[in-house]
Order: structure tokens, then C-alpha cells, then sequence
């Protein structure tokens, strides 16, 4: 069968040094969404690039409705739509502008542009900003307009890079109902986030990648369920509380727990049952927790059991010693992640 | 359901062509027109709409003819039976239409930076709509330039001296040299990091071109050595031969095709260096 979008072992490596794809393969089916799962820098943008002609990539193939993105790639830019990461729109222009500009660039009537242009400030609920220049819309609004861009001339195959990135949980909500729209209305699309929520919410199946590698495929459900379907986190009131802690309730989840901080992290199956348990065994060793909830597991939990290793932020290192004695790096960004996916769940 | 919209009919059939939905021929040469005329007028749209365009586009032009007709003018001689503003008007045009020209470096390295080139890659329009469509509307902007320069200019006493047929033929000559600089320009944009480096690099390498050059100031009032310097550049030949058109013979010393002949070459030269590298810098650069 023709797969929307396929990638056969892409390799990209940029100045001879950093290796951004070290032979990534998927295949997207038509009329899904598709997860590209990971981590900044795990190389997602650079195969959405390279799928959509921007970049060649140094080996592997990559097609669109079977047509090759090298060798065909004027007739693979008019079947695609492409909504950046940055939003790549001009801000000196209005709405309306804009959406002309890129409708006329595909090539489409001016009085097809127009009607398009109307129908899409519509939908993104973009009518009474539609004239006004880029510079006076907010960020939610940037981003809408961009997604808006990319649907111009009704492609066939969307890829969206990050585009939730940086938005308010109503406008991220938002281009949530609008993707799955367009997919009923037949649109593929290849979606790339950091978010697993967003990931499980939209995606028929999930490639993880890290290091310009996929390592792992599937479904969101196999992907969680490869985890434990939640994460149980108990607060003690200092490190050495913790480890001891964790020691106690090492067979009690699915997976051994990890101390990160002051808090123990235990992926769990059955999250009320297990919950009952943990409380039963700390209060045998006369423990007592300072925070304990329930939450779906994040992105950093899906690398963690992946990897064995969290996902890496920007922000200074500490070490952490985890239950089984080996040493594990974690950065304090993990404790961000943690939040955001709680607050949104 | 995306067959009403997705294409436009393809040009008249060309024989067999192996994938009927793709341009051909005139089509396609029609198509790399129409695409450098949308990036031409969004070009266009977006410099009526950013102050600091706007201002080098007018008001500066005009406040420099003002500033050398009544504060400078009166210190300098420009030769016998000349009035200083009809010295001036050559220079003042090189002067907008050079500095205006960092405008074009500053928008490329901004539409790099931002992300709008990367969704121009995705776009199926013409590779060469970019440049074409960036150098044509900062060629309108010129000829904008060039009409409002005129009309002030004829306000404060320039008087045509070699009729208007001279004048309008130092315009295009004028705008034709300032086109090929456009591309070197373009490559300092497609090469600089941000718009800000544009901007650094394009003013030292125009700055000296302009000033040391008779744009403001005839030669004979230059040490021997900048006089040969001045006389020889490209900027100061092209001003040389606009004189000869604007004011005629009997005021620049030579003959007037001779003159023309080699701003000419400059231009010409200039264009069939750095085009090629503008375009090559675009391609280069994702």
C-alpha cells in the first residue's frame, strides 16, 4: 500500500559533527495521525524538514503519497502543508494577507484565495484580526494563523511541527479539535511534540526518538502500558527519607521506583489499589509523606523506562542515586515537566 | 475533496509528460513570474508598514537635500556657472538608492532568521521567486525614491540644465547600477547571522564608496591620491556619468557616452558577479 509519509533509515548530519538523524524509519498511514515523540534536539525537526523537501538528508529515502521528497519534490510541495515550530509567518503582513500570499504561492485563483482566506480566519477564529498586521496578534493567535497557512490549499498530507508548543491550554485545546477534524475529513498528519499527553490525545501510533534514533514504536496504549499506565509520586521530607522509602516500596509497583529529590516515583498499574498498599507499608515503617498523588505518566517517565534515563533540559545537573545503586544524572527541568503534564491531565 | 482547489490547469500540453499535475514549459515560466510578483507585493506591502523603512525611504532623502542645498551647499564651489543643487542631485540619488539598498540585506537575513524562507522551501513556487521578487520591489522602492528626490529637488531650484530627456536617462542609469548593487547586497543578507549584521556589514562597505566619491563634493577639491580614488570607483564613475546626463558636456569634462560606457560596465560587471552568488548563497543557505 502507499503510506502517506514514509522514512526509510534517514541520516542527517550537519558540519561533519552533530548527527541530528542516525537512520529514523516510519511510515505514516493515510488519513492518521502520526506522534514523532521526543525530547529537544532528538532530531524531529530535522526529519519534518527533510520530509518536506526543505533539507536532503544524507542517506535513507523519504516519500509523501509514494512520491519520492528528493528526486519529486515540486510535486511533493503541492501535496503538502507545513506549519513550523517557530511561526514562520510575515509579521508585517495581516491575516489576510498572509494566507493570500501563501494560497497564491500554491498557485490557486485569486478569487479561490479569497474565498479560503475568509473560511480559514473563520475557523481559527481569526475574523475580527483578520486585517490586522501579524505584530499586533498574540502568541495563541501567531500560531492559529501559521496552522491556518499550512491549510490553504487544502493539502493532503500536514506536518506540524510542535504546534502547541508555548500555548495556552484553550488555544491548545483549540488546534487539538481542528487536527482531528481534518483527519476525519481524510488529511494525514505527522505530528511532532514534546508532550505525550498530546501525543496520546491525537496519534494513532507514537515513534519515541532521542538521538536522532527511533527507540520506540507503537500505539499510545502499548506505550503506556510498556510503562505502567500511571505514576504514584510520594514526598518525604528529606533525601534519606526517600531512599529508605523507596527500598520499602520496591516490589509494590509495576516497575521499580526512582528518587528524584525528596520524591519517590513509582509507575503503577492499578493506580487506587497500589495506593492503598504504599500508605499500609510506609506507615508499618513509620514513614510519613509530605506530598502523595496520582498522575498520568509524562514524557520524562516514558524515557526513564525507555532509557533509563530522563529527558534532558537545559538546566544544571544533579546527581541522584536511584533504588538499584547505580548513579543516574537528572536534570531540575524534570521537576517543570512534571508540573505542566499534572496540570493539564 | 481536494481536487477543487489544489492546482491551478496546467499550461497547454506539452507531448507525454510523465506527471500531468506538474508545470511545463511556459507554464512553468509563467508561474516563476506570478511567484515573483506575490513575494514582490508582500515586499512591498511590508515596507509601508515598518517606521524605519518608511523614514530611509522619505524622509531621509529629503532631509539631506535640504541639509546639503542650504547648511553645506553654501561652502562648496561647484565649478563654474553651476548652481550647488543641480551639482547635487546625482549624488543625492546615488546616496538614497546605495544606503536604501541595506534594506534589502537587512529583510533577507530577517526572513532567514525568522523561518519565513523555510516555509517558502515547502511552498511549490518558482526557487528564484526570493531573490526576484526582494530585488524587484526594492526596485520600485528606488524609482519611488528617485520621484520624490525629483519633485524636491525641483522645489528648492533644481532646474533640469540638459533637459529633461538627460535627466530621465540618468535616472535609469542610476536605477539600473543601484539593481546590480541589489545583489550584493542580497549576499551580505543570505550570509550575515541576523538582521543586525546585515546592517554592520552593509554600512562600512558602502559608507567609503559614497562619501569618498564626488556625490557631495567635486574633485578638485580632493588630496591627489583620494581624487584618484574617487574618480576610478564604481560609485564615483556612475555619478561622473549622470552628470554628463543631467547637466551635459560643457560642465563634466569628456565625453558623455564615454562616461556612460563605463558605468555600464560596472553595472553589468557588478551583476554578473554577485547574482550568481546571491543565488548560490540562497540555495546554500537553510
Amino acid at each position: 500500500m502507499t503510506y502517506a509519509i514514509e522514512a526509510h533509515d534517514l541520516r542527517k548530519t550537519f558540519g561533519g559533527e552533530v548527527r541530528a538523524l542516525d537512520g529514523v524509519s516510519f511510515a505514516v498511514e493515510e488519513a492518521t495521525i502520526f506522534g514523532l515523540l521526543g525530547p529537544n534536539g532528538a532530531g524531529k525537526t530535522t526529519a519534518v524538514r527533510i520530509l518536506t523537501t526543505i533539507l536532503s538528508p544524507d542517506g535513507g529515502t523519504g516519500s509523501v503519497l509514494g512520491y519520492d521528497v528528493v528526486a519529486q519534490a515540486d510535486r511533493v510541495r503541492t501535496l503538502i502543508g507545513l506549519a513550523g515550530q517557530y511561526a514562520a509567518v510575515d509579521e508585517n503582513l495581516t491575516g489576510r494577507e498572509n494566507l493570500t500570499m501563501v494560497g497564491r504561492l500554491n498557485h490557486l485563483t485569486r478569487d479561490v484565495v479569497a474565498k479560503r482566506a475568509v473560511e480559514l480566519l473563520e475557523q481559527f477564529g481569526l475574523t475580527d484580526a483578520g486585517d490586522r498586521p501579524l505584530k499586533t496578534y498574540s502568541g495563541g493567535m501567531r500560531r492559529r494563523l501559521d496552522v491556518a497557512a499550512a491549510l490553504v490549499a487544502k493539502p493532503r498530507v500536514l506536518f506540524l511541527d510542535e504546534p502547541t508548543t508555548g500555548l495556552d491550554p484553550q488555544s491548545r485545546a483549540d488546534v487539538w479539535a481542528m487536527i482531528e477534524h481534518l483527519v476525519d475529513e481524510g488529511t494525514s498528519v505527522l505530528l511532532t511534540t514534546q508532550y505525550l499527553e498530546e501525543a496520546d490525545r491525537l496519534a494513532r501510533s507514537i515513534a519515541v526518538v532521542d538521538h536522532g534514533r527511533v527507540i520506540a514504536e507503537g500505539t499510545p496504549s502499548q506505550l503506556k502500558a510498556n510503562l505502567g499506565a500511571t505514576v504514584l509520586d510520594v514526598g518525604l521530607a528529606d533525601t534519606e527519607l526517600a531512599h529508605r522509602a523507596a527500598q520499602i516500596l520496591g516490589a509494590v509497583g509495576a516497575k521499580s521506583p526512582t528518587v528524584v529529590g525528596t520524591v519517590v516515583e513509582l509507575p503503577v498499574d492499578d493506580g487506587p489499589h497500589v495506593a492503598m498498599e504504599v500508605l499500609r507499608l510506609l506507615d508499618q515503617h513509620a514513614l510519613v509523606p509530605t506530598t502523595f498523588r496520582l498522575r498520568e505518566p509524562s514524557l520524562d517517565d516514558v524515557f526513564l523506562a525507555l532509557t533509563g534515563k530522563r529527558v534532558e533540559g537545559d538546566e544544571a545537573e544533579t546527581a541522584n542515586i536511584s533504588t538499584d545503586g547505580r548513579r543516574r544524572r537528572r536534570k531540575a527541568a524534570t521537576a517543570a515537566a512534571t508540573t505542566s503534564d499534572g496540570g493539564a491531565s | 475533496m481536494t481536487t477543487t482547489t489544489t492546482a491551478v490547469a496546467p499550461g497547454a500540453g506539452f507531448g507525454a509528460v510523465a506527471d500531468p499535475a506538474m508545470p511545463h514549459g511556459g507554464a512553468r515560466l509563467r508561474w516563476a513570474v506570478a511567484d515573483a510578483l506575490t513575494i514582490t507585493k508582500r515586499n512591498l506591502i511590508a515596507y509601508t508598514r515598518i517606521p524605519e523603512s518608511l523614514f530611509f525611504s522619505t524622509l531621509q532623502p529629503i532631509m539631506f537635500v535640504l541639509l546639503f542645498r542650504y547648511v553645506f551647499g553654501g561652502a562648496i564651489n561647484p565649478g563654474e556657472g553651476l548652481s550647488y543643487i543641480d551639482f547635487l542631485m546625482a549624488g543625492i540619488f546615488i546616496q538614497s538608492v546605495g544606503f536604501g539598498g541595506i534594506g534589502t540585506a537587512v529583510g533577507l537575513a530577517e526572513d532567514l532568521q525568522k523561518g519565513l524562507i523555510e516555509r517558502f522551501r515547502a511552498l511549490p513556487m518558482a526557487r528564484s521567486a526570493v531573490l526576484a521578487g526582494r530585488t524587484t520591489a526594492d526596485l520600485v522602492r528606488n524609482v519611488f525614491v528617485l520621484l520624490l528626490m525629483t519633485g524636491v529637488g525641483a522645489l528648492v531650484g533644481f532646474n533640469f540644465p540638459n533637459g529633461a530627456l538627460g535627466f530621465v536617462a540618468a535616472c535609469l542609469l542610476v536605477l539600473f547600477f543601484a539593481y546590480a548593487l541589489l545583489w550584493g547586497f542580497a549576499v551580505i543578507g543570505l550570509t550575515a547571522s541576523n538582521s543586525e549584521t546585515a546592517q554592520v556589514v552593509a554600512f562600512p562597505i558602502l559608507f567609503p564608496l559614497i562619501f569618498a566619491s564626488p556625490a557631495f563634493v567635486p574633485l578638485t577639491q580632493m588630496p591627489g591620491w583620494l581624487r584618484w580614488f574617487a574618480t576610478n570607483q564604481p560609485i564615483g564613475a556612475v555619478i561622473t556619468a549622470q552628470r554628463s546626463l543631467m547637466l551635459g558636456a560643457k560642465h563634466v569634462p569628456g565625453s558623455p557616452s564615454g562616461h556612460v560606457l563605463v558605468a555600464l560596465a560596472w553595472s553589468v560587471g557588478i551583476l554578473a558577479v554577485l547574482a550568481p552568488l546571491a543565488v548560490w548563497r540562497y540555495r546554500r543557505s537553510t
